[in-house]
């Protein structure tokens, strides 16, 4: 089974016929920090993958700050565009 | 696993509301929260006019397509950082969501604002690249607001974003920092204009599913400048708590809000006022904004910085 992970987008192999979550635990993602797709569709971490399915885990996180906020005019320390 | 509200297959669970939903009622859950958070801070109404700050991803253009479906009266703001392919990218971005529906886009550059892009600010200050830029980002929302007579900023914060803000913040007692994190700032001075956060009750992966699901092109790279960046760390934290202990995150976040951030407030004393130079509002005489521009353009005359690419 093809797996399509971003940010550097890259393939790996990973043996299929096995629930989404089985596959996130081998590649060490939590399952809160990805979308997990199949074609159009979200699938769960409950659903069985076959072995000749390409599905993408594609990164939820965004954003980045190592700022203080400017004190008196209220800024916080977070990413303003999300 | 089964749609909580249908009984249909589901396509998204949500483990800290121990639920799985639909399509369609995974979309009408997403909505019905920007709604409860629009509500319960009075954040804006249907009478005014919202500027919604966008960046080409997921979370402000998910909250720039449920206010245009919900009818409120929206200008989105994209302010171009400068940052090399990352910039064009989401622009361009921003600009097809724009046209796709029909909907206002105001374009600032930073670079024309500041005396440089982003990259440049970041080799000017010698500060991490996400301070100069934020700073800036802060000033010219509120600025377009006040030219365009908008009463109201709405960001796409969502809970990932403030409850490692609010990590950050306590990690270090920055008790100064803690008042102002709020989903919704009220204007303290003529020239502030209210600032809201609709989706502060929506996880960074609650925000994606809808993206995803609505079809929206939105950049899904990071900004090269974030690798590294320390809320990235408390991001990364706070998930592995989730995972551990799914609505960590919430019940840290919400707790604040319902708990702590009053008694924070009342220690809270600062005088506003206008800065010499450019007439927003800061708490010194000339503005920190008026001071970055200051260094960026005090370097450019001495040709220090490096060019735009």
């Amino acid at each position: 089974m093809k797996v399509v992970l971003r940010n550097p987008r890259r393939e790996v192999e990973v043996a299929g016929n096995r629930r989404v979550k089985e596959v996130l635990r081998e590649l060490d993602i939590l399952p809160e920090t990805v979308l997990v797709i199949r074609g159009d569709d979200l699938v769960t971490a409950d659903q069985l993958l076959r072995d000749d399915d390409v599905i993408e885990l594609r990164p939820v996180m965004s954003g980045g700050s190592a700022s203080r906020s400017t004190p008196g005019v209220r800024g916080e320390p977070a990413k303003e565009l999300a | 696993m089964k749609c909580r509200k249908c009984g249909a297959s589901a396509t998204i669970e949500l483990r800290r509301h121990n639920a799985a939903f639909c399509v369609d009622d995974y979309l009408e859950f997403f909505r019905n929260q920007v709604r409860e958070a629009i509500r319960k801070h009075r954040m804006f109404t249907r009478d005014e006019r919202v500027l919604v700050a966008v960046s080409g991803g997921k979370d402000s253009l998910a909250l720039w397509d449920v206010l245009i479906d919900d009818g409120y009266d929206t200008t989105g703001l994209y302010l171009d950082l400068g940052i090399f392919d990352y910039s064009v990218e989401s622009k361009a971005k921003c600009e097809a969501f724009a046209a796709r529906r029909g909907a206002r886009l105001l374009v600032s550059r930073v670079a024309d604002e500041v005396g440089g892009p982003v990259p440049v600010i970041k080799q000017v200050t010698r500060r991490p690249p996400c301070s100069g830029c934020g700073l800036s980002k802060r000033y010219l929302m509120n600025r377009v607001a006040l030219d365009h007579g908008l009463p109201v900023v709405a960001t796409g914060h969502n809970l990932d974003d403030e409850a490692a803000t609010l990590f950050g913040s306590v990690m270090h007692w920055r008790t100064e920092a803690l008042p102002r994190q709020s989903p919704a700032l009220a204007s303290t001075h003529p020239k502030l204009v209210r600032r809201v956060k609709p989706l502060y009750r929506l996880s960074e992966r609650e925000t994606a599913a809808y993206a995803f699901l609505r079809r929206i092109d939105y950049i899904v790279e990071e900004c090269p400048f974030a690798a590294g960046a320390t809320s990235i760390a408390h991001k990364e934290v706070l998930n592995r708590m989730e995972d551990a202990s799914p609505g960590a995150k919430h019940n840290f976040l919400f707790g604040f809000l319902d708990k702590a951030r009053a008694a924070f407030e009342r220690l809270e004393d600062v005088t506003l006022q206008e800065c010499a130079r450019c007439g927003q509002v800061t708490t010194s005489t000339v503005c920190a904004f008026c001071k970055l521009a200051d260094q960026v353009k005090r370097a450019a005359g001495s040709g220090a910085p490096a060019p735009d690419r």
